[in-house]
C-alpha cells in the first residue's frame, strides 16, 4: 500500500511516528514536505528567540526516516491530487501515485486585508523561517507592533519585548484575548501585560499602514489615532490551509477546513485529513493536542483499526508566557443556561480567577484563571471528568488562609482514563503503569511516557499522580536524606538557616537520630558552609566532611591525590605556569592540562600535600576546589581583547567571576562558561551558568551540563548590563543552593522543578517569592567570607598534621608504586606492582 | 573485644592524635591497620586496605552507623565495612579483619597477633 502524506508539520510527524509504531508491512510511505526541514516542534517556536536552535526545536528523533523507510521530501509543495487517477503533482511537476493520502497541510496565519499590509518589514508568526526573518529585522529596528491579542499575538510580543524593540499590540475587540477570557479578566491580564513592557491598544481597527514619519511604517486606525512602528508582525488569527480540498471538490466545513469523518475521512474515502486543516462537525481545532489525536485515528484506521473514532477535544488553553498565568476551561465565559459563576479579584496582585459552574452546583463547567493559575491542573481534570464539587466550591479559587490547605482534587479521586497530558494523549493509568515499571521520577516519566514534554503544563499533575502511586505501591516516596534525618535536603537546608545550627552534633540532636554515616555528614557540611561558611576543616566540621574535603584534594584510585591550584578564567602567567612547573618536577607529579582549563597535578602523597600548597600559594596560588562540591571553573575565551569578532570582555568578566564565587559550597560542583560573542568558545551553553556577551550587554544562561547527560543552558535573561548579570547570578545560585537535593547539579534540578524555566525566571529575575533580598544577602555573606582553604590548613600546625600517612611512622605508604610512560609517572597496574615493589625499601605483609 | 593472652599489644599513639569521629592509619608490624576514634572515645581498628582498590585508605573513610551496625565508607567506591567485625556490607568476599584494640591511659593499643 502507498500512503502519501502533504505536509510534515507537528500532526503529519506524529502520524508517521503513529504509523511506524504499528509496522505494517508492506506500506510504501512517502512524504511531502513544504518548509526546507523536517516537522519541528511549533509550540516551542518563541524559543528560538530564547536561543534554540532548528536542531534543538526538532521533532524527528535520529534515525526515524532511516529506522522505518519512510521517504520525506523536503523543499516539495503539492499543488493538485487527481483523485481519479488517485496522484498528487508537485510543484516541480513530479507526479506521485497513492493509495491512501493524508492531508496535514495545517493552517495559514490571517492577515487582515489592510492597504499596505504587504510592505517589507510586515511579517506573520508561524515557522523558523518567519522567526530567523524578524530577528534580522529586529537587529536595525527601534519598535514593533503586533497586530492581534490573541494567545499568540502576546506571546509574539513578548518575544519582540526580548528582542529589545519598544512594542506594541494592536487589538481589534474591546479587550485581549477575547475568545479565552471575560472583560473582568481581560482588563487584569492588560495590566499584566502592559508590566511586561508591552502597550496595548485595544477597540483598534486598522484601516491602512503607510510610511510613518519617525519610523518605517504608520498605522493608521478607524478612529482617527495612528501607532508608527518600525516592524509588523500580524498574529490575528489563522485559517486552515485547504486550498487542495477547495481546489478538488472535497466537501470543507462552514468555517472552512477539510470536512472529516469521525476516522478523519474526506468526503473522499482514500484521502484523510488530519490537524488544523481539518473541520470535524464543522469545528476547527487551533491546538496541537486535537491533531495529535486525529494522527491516531488516522494511523490505526488505514491499517485496519476500524473501531477507532476522533471524538472532538477539549480547547483548555495555557498562555505560556514568562510572568503571565492565563488560563481558561472549558465554558469560560458561562454561556451554558442557568450556569451560575464564582469569582476572585484582587488588583493589587492583579489576580482574578472565576469559575463556571452548573445550575444544581454540583458541576465545573469552565474557568478563566489570571495572574495565577496554579490551580489549572485540578480544575481542568474536575471539568472533564465531571468529578463532584466540594460544598463550597469557592474554596477551590480563593487563597487558602491560615495555611489550611485548599480543597485538593485528589489524584486518587481520578478515574485511570483520565487524560493527565493533553498534548501527548497520556493517561493517569499509563503513568501508573510507568511508575510501576520504574520510573520514579520526573524525568524517567517524561521519558518514558512523553507526558509533560510538550507544553508542559501537565507537570504539577503528573508529578501528583506519580507521588501518589509509589506511595500506592509502598515505593518510598520520602525524599528523606537518609535513615538518620527525616527530612529532604531543602527541608534540612532550612532547618539549620532557621535554627541557626552550626554543628553536627547539634543538628544531630536536635533533628536526627543515630550517629550519622557518608550521605548526611558531607550534606551537612556543606549546608553549614554555605551558610556560615567556617572554615570547613575546622574541629567540629573536619569529621563531616568526606575525604576529598578533609584532605583538599581528590582521592585517586592508588590513595594518592590531585593538586589543582585555581587559574580564574584559564588565565595564567608565564611566571606562574614556570612555578606549577617547578613544584611538579620537584615532587615528581603527572602533570596533564584539564578539561576545565587548567593544570592538575597528580600522584602527590598524602604527606607531601602541605608542602606542595605551601610552594604553591608563595608563587601566588589559590585553591581550585577541584575536590568540592563548589565552584570549579569559569572557563573563558580570549573575548574582545584580542579576538577580532570579540564584543565584550569575556576573560575579564571570567575572572571576576571566579573570585566572586570561589569557595561557594553547594549541592554539586558549579561550572561557569564566558564567551565574547555568540561563537561561543566558551562552551558556557553547557554549563551550569553560561554569560554570551552581546552588542547589548550580556546574555545569561542557567542549567547547562556536559557529563552523563549533555544539556542545553536555557537563557534566563538579556542583555543585561554587568550589575544586573551579578545579582542575576547570585539569585540564582543562592536558590539552588537552598532548594536543590543532595548531588543534583543544576540540570537536574532544574528538569525537575515544577513550573519550569517560567518559574525560575519568576523566581529569579521577577523576585516572586520576594526572596531576592535575602538570596544576595546570603551570597554577599559568603563572598566576603572567603578563604583559602589550603592557606589556612597550611599556616594551622594543628591541621598539618593531620596529612600524614601513618600515625606511627614517618615513612611513605611503599605501597604506592609509579611506573614510568610518555615521560611522566603514573600508578603501577596491578601485574607491574610485584616487579616495581620489590625495588621499594619497606617489606609489607599483605 | 576479649583479649587472649598470647596477643602482643602495641601503642600507636596517643587519644588526641585522633580527631574525634575520624580515623588514622597505623603501620603495626608491616601491616596498615586502620584505628577509628566515636564519640563517647569508643575505639575500632580494621584493615586500612581497601580490598577493591588495593590501596590503603580505610582510614580516610567517613564513620557512621547504618541501623545497628558501626561502619566506614571506604573513600573510593564507597563501600561500607562494619567497624567491629570487617565485614563488607555489599561485598562480603571484599571483607577485611578487624583488631583488638584498647585505651591504655592516654596510649591507643592495638593488638597486631
Ligand atoms: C581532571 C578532569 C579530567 C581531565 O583530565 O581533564 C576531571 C576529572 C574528574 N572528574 Fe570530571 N574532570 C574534569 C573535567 C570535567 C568536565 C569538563 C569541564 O568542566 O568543562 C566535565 C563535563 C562538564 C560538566 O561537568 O557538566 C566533567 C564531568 C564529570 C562528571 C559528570 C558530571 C555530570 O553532571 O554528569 C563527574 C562525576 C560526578 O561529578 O559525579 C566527574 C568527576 C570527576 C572526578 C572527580 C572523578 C572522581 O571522583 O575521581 C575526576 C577526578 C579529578 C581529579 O582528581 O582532579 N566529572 N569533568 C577535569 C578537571 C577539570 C578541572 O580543572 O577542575
Ligand atoms: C508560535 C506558536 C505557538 C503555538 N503555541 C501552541 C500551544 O501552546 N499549544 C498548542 O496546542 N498549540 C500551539 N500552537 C499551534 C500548533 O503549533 C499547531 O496546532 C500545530 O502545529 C498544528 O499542526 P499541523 O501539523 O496541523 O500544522 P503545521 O505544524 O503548521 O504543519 C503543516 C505543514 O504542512 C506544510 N504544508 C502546507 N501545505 C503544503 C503543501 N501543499 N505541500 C507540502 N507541505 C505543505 C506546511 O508548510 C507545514 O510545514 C502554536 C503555534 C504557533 C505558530
Ligand atoms: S571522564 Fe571519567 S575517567 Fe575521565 S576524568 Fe572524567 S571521571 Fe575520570
Ligand atoms: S499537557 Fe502539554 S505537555 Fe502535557
Amino acid at each position: 500500500m502507498k500512503i502519501l502524506l502533504i505536509g510534515h508539520g507537528m500532526v503529519g510527524h506524529k502520524f508517521l511516528e503513529e504509523l511506524a509504531q504499528l509496522r505494517q508491512p508492506g506500506t510504501e510511505v512517502t512524504v511531502l514536505c513544504e518548509e526546507p526541514r523536517a516537522a519541528y516542534d511549533r509550540v516551542h517556536l518563541s524559543e528560538f528567540f530564547a536561543g534554540k536552535s532548528a536542531d534543538d526545536l526538532s521533532l524527528v528523533a535520529p534515525g526515524f526516516f532511516e529506522d522505518s523507510g519512510f521517504t520525506l521530501r523536503l523543499n516539495t509543495r503539492a499543488v493538485a491530487i487527481d483523485r481519479r487517477a488517485r496522484t498528487v503533482t508537485t510543484a516541480g511537476g513530479e507526479v506521485l501515485p497513492y493509495d491512501k493520502l493524508v492531508i496535514a497541510t495545517g493552517s495559514v496565519p490571517f492577515v487582515p486585508p489592510v492597504q499596505g499590509n504587504d510592505r517589507a518589514d510586515c511579517f506573520v508568526y508561524r515557522t523558523i523561517e518567519d522567526l530567523e526573518a524578524m530577528t534580522a529585522a529586529g537587529a536595525r529596528s527601534r519598535s514593533g507592533v503586533v497586530v492581534g491579542g490573541g494567545l499568540l499575538g502576546l506571546e509574539c510580543a513578548k518575544a519582540l519585548r526580548d528582542l529589545g524593540l519598544e512594542t506594541h499590540v494592536v487589538e481589534f475587540a474591546p479587550r485581549l484575548m477575547a475568545v479565552q477570557v471575560d472583560d473582568d479578566g481581560g482588563r487584569i491580564l492588560r495590566g499584566k501585560i502592559e508590566e511586561l513592557g508591552v502597550r496595548v491598544h485595544t477597540g483598534r481597527n486598522t484601516l491602512e499602514i503607510t510610511d510613518g514619519a519617525r519610523a518605517r511604517h504608520r498605522m493608521v486606525f478607524a478612529d482617527g489615532s495612528h501607532l508608527e512602528a518600525d516592524m509588523i508582525v500580524f498574529s490575528a488569527g489563522i485559517r486552515p490551509q485547504d486550498i487542495l480540498a477547495r481546489q478538488n471538490a472535497l466537501a470543507v466545513g462552514a468555517r472552512g477546513g477539510i470536512a472529516v469523518d469521525d476516522q478523519c475521512r474526506s468526503s473522499d474515502p482514500d484521502i484523510y485529513a488530519i490537524g488544523e486543516c481539518a473541520a470535524w462537525r464543522d469545528q476547527l481545532f487551533g491546538l496541537v493536542a486535537p491533531g495529535y489525536d486525529m494522527a491516531r485515528v488516522a494511523a490505526r484506521h488505514i491499517t485496519g483499526q476500524t473501531e477507532v473514532a476522533f471524538g472532538g477535544a477539549d480547547m483548555s488553553t495555557k498562555l505560556k508566557l514568562m510572568g503571565v498565568d492565563v488560563a481558561s476551561i472549558g465554558d469560560a465565559q458561562g454561556r451554558t443556561p442557568d450556569s451560575r459563576s464564582f469569582r476572585y479579584m484582587d488588583e493589587c496582585k492583579r489576580i482574578y480567577k472565576k469559575i463556571v459552574v452548573s445550575a444544581d452546583g454540583k458541576q465545573l463547567l469552565g474557568a478563566v484563571l489570571v495572574g495565577n493559575a496554579d490551580e489549572y491542573g485540578t480544575l481542568l481534570q474536575m471539568a472533564l471528568n465531571r468529578i463532584a464539587l466540594p460544598a463550597d466550591p469557592e474554596f477551590l479559587i480563593l487563597p487558602a488562609s491560615d495555611g489550611k490547605a485548599k480543597p485538593g482534587l485528589g489524584v486518587d479521586a481520578l478515574p485511570d482514563s483520565a487524560q493527565i497530558c493533553s498534548c501527548n494523549n497520556v493517561s493517569k493509568g499509563e503513568l501508573c503503569a510507568a511508575v510501576a515499571g520504574g520510573a520514579t521520577t520526573l524525568g524517567a516519566l517524561k521519558a518514558c511516557t512523553k507526558a509533560g514534554a510538550t507544553c508542559g503544563g501537565c507537570v504539577p499533575l503528573v508529578t501528583q499522580v506519580m507521588k501518589a502511586e509509589m506511595a500506592r505501591l509502598g515505593m518510598a516516596v520520602n525524599n528523606h536524606l537518609c535513615e538518620h534525618f527525616p527530612y529532604s535536603r531543602q527541608e534540612l537546608f532550612h532547618l539549620i538557616k532557621v535554627g541557626g545550627i552550626k554543628s553536627f552534633g547539634e543538628l544531630i540532636a536536635r533533628h536526627g537520630k543515630g550517629l550519622g554515616c557518608d550521605i548526611c555528614k558531607p550534606t551537612a557540611a556543606s549546608i553549614f558552609a554555605s551558610c556560615w561558611n567556617e572554615f570547613v576543616l575546622k574541629q567540629e566540621l573536619a569529621s563531616l566532611q568526606d575525604s576529598n574535603d578533609y584532605f583538599l584534594g581528590n582521592i585517586q584510585k592508588d590513595g594518592t591525590y590531585s593538586v589543582v591550584p585555581r587559574m580564574p578564567g584559564g588565565e595564567v602567567t608565564p611566571d606562574g605556569l614556570i612555578a606549577v612547573g617547578q613544584v611538579a618536577k620537584k615532587y615528581g607529579l603527572y602533570t596533564k592540562v584539564t578539561g576545565g582549563a587548567r593544570v592538575d597535578m597528580f600522584g602527590a602523597r598524602l604527606e607531601q600535600l602541605p608542602a606542595i600548597w605551601e610552594e604553591l600559594i608563595a608563587a601566588g596560588f589559590e585553591s581550585g576546589h577541584a575536590y568540592g562540591k563548589s565552584l570549579r571553573t569559569v572557563k573563558s575565551c580570549v573575548g574582545s581583547t584580542w579576538c577580532r569578532y570579540g564584543v565584550g570582555d569575556s576573560v575579564g568578566l571570567a575572572v571576576e567571576l571566579e573570585n566572586r564565587y570561589k569557595g561557594l559550597r553547594a549541592p554539586h560542583k558549579i561550572k561557569f562558561g564566558v564567551s565574547g560573542c555568540t561563537r561561543e568558545c566558551a562552551e558556557a551553553q553547557g554549563k551550569d551558568v553560561g554569560v554570551i556577551a552581546t552588542e547589548k550587554g550580556w546574555n545569561l544562561y542557567v542549567c547547562g551540563n556536559g557529563g552523563m547527560k549533555p544539556r542545553h543552558a536555557e537563557l534566563l535573561a538579556s542583555d543585561l548590563d554587568k550589575e544586573t548579570l551579578v545579582r542575576l547570578i547570585d539569585r540564582f545560585l543562592m536558590f539552588y543552593v537552598r532548594t536543590a537535593d543532595r548531588l543534583q547539579r543544576t540540570s537536574t534540578w532544574r528538569d525537575n522543578l515544577e513550573g519550569g524555566l517560567d518559574y525560575l525566571k519568576n523566581v529569579v529575575v521577577q523576585d516572586s517569592l520576594g526572596l531576592a533580598a535575602e538570596l544576595e544577602a546570603q551570597m554577599a555573606h559568603v563572598v566576603a567570607t572567603y578563604q583559602c582553604e589550603w592557606k589556612t590548613a597550611v599556616t594551622s600546625p594543628e591541621v598539618r598534621k593531620r596529612f600524614r600517612t601513618f600515625v606511627n611512622d614517618g615513612r611513605p605508604d611503599a605501597r604506592i608504586v609509579f611506573v614510568e610512560e610518555r615521560g611522566q609517572i603514573r600508578p603501577a597496574r596491578a601485574e607491574e606492582r610485584p616487579a616495581a615493589m620489590a625495588d621499594s625499601t619497606t617489606e609489607m605483609a599483605v | 573485644m576479649t583479649t587472649a593472652p598470647s596477643q602482643h599489644w602495641t601503642a600507636v599513639c596517643s587519644l588526641t592524635d585522633i580527631l574525634p569521629g575520624t580515623g588514622v592509619c597505623a603501620l603495626v608490624a608491616d601491616r596498615h591497620i586502620a584505628i577509628f576514634r566515636l564519640a563517647g572515645d569508643e575505639l575500632y581498628a580494621i584493615d586500612n586496605i581497601d580490598p577493591r582498590s588495593g590501596a590503603s585508605v580505610l582510614s580516610r573513610g567517613l564513620v557512621g552507623n547504618l541501623g545497628d551496625q558501626l561502619v566506614v565508607a571506604s573513600p573510593l567506591y564507597k563501600n561500607h565495612f562494619d567497624l567491629r567485625t570487617g565485614a563488607c556490607l555489599e561485598t562480603p568476599e571484599h571483607s577485611v579483619r578487624s583488631y583488638p584494640v584498647r585505651l591504655s591511659g592516654d596510649s591507643v593499643m592495638v593488638a597486631s597477633g
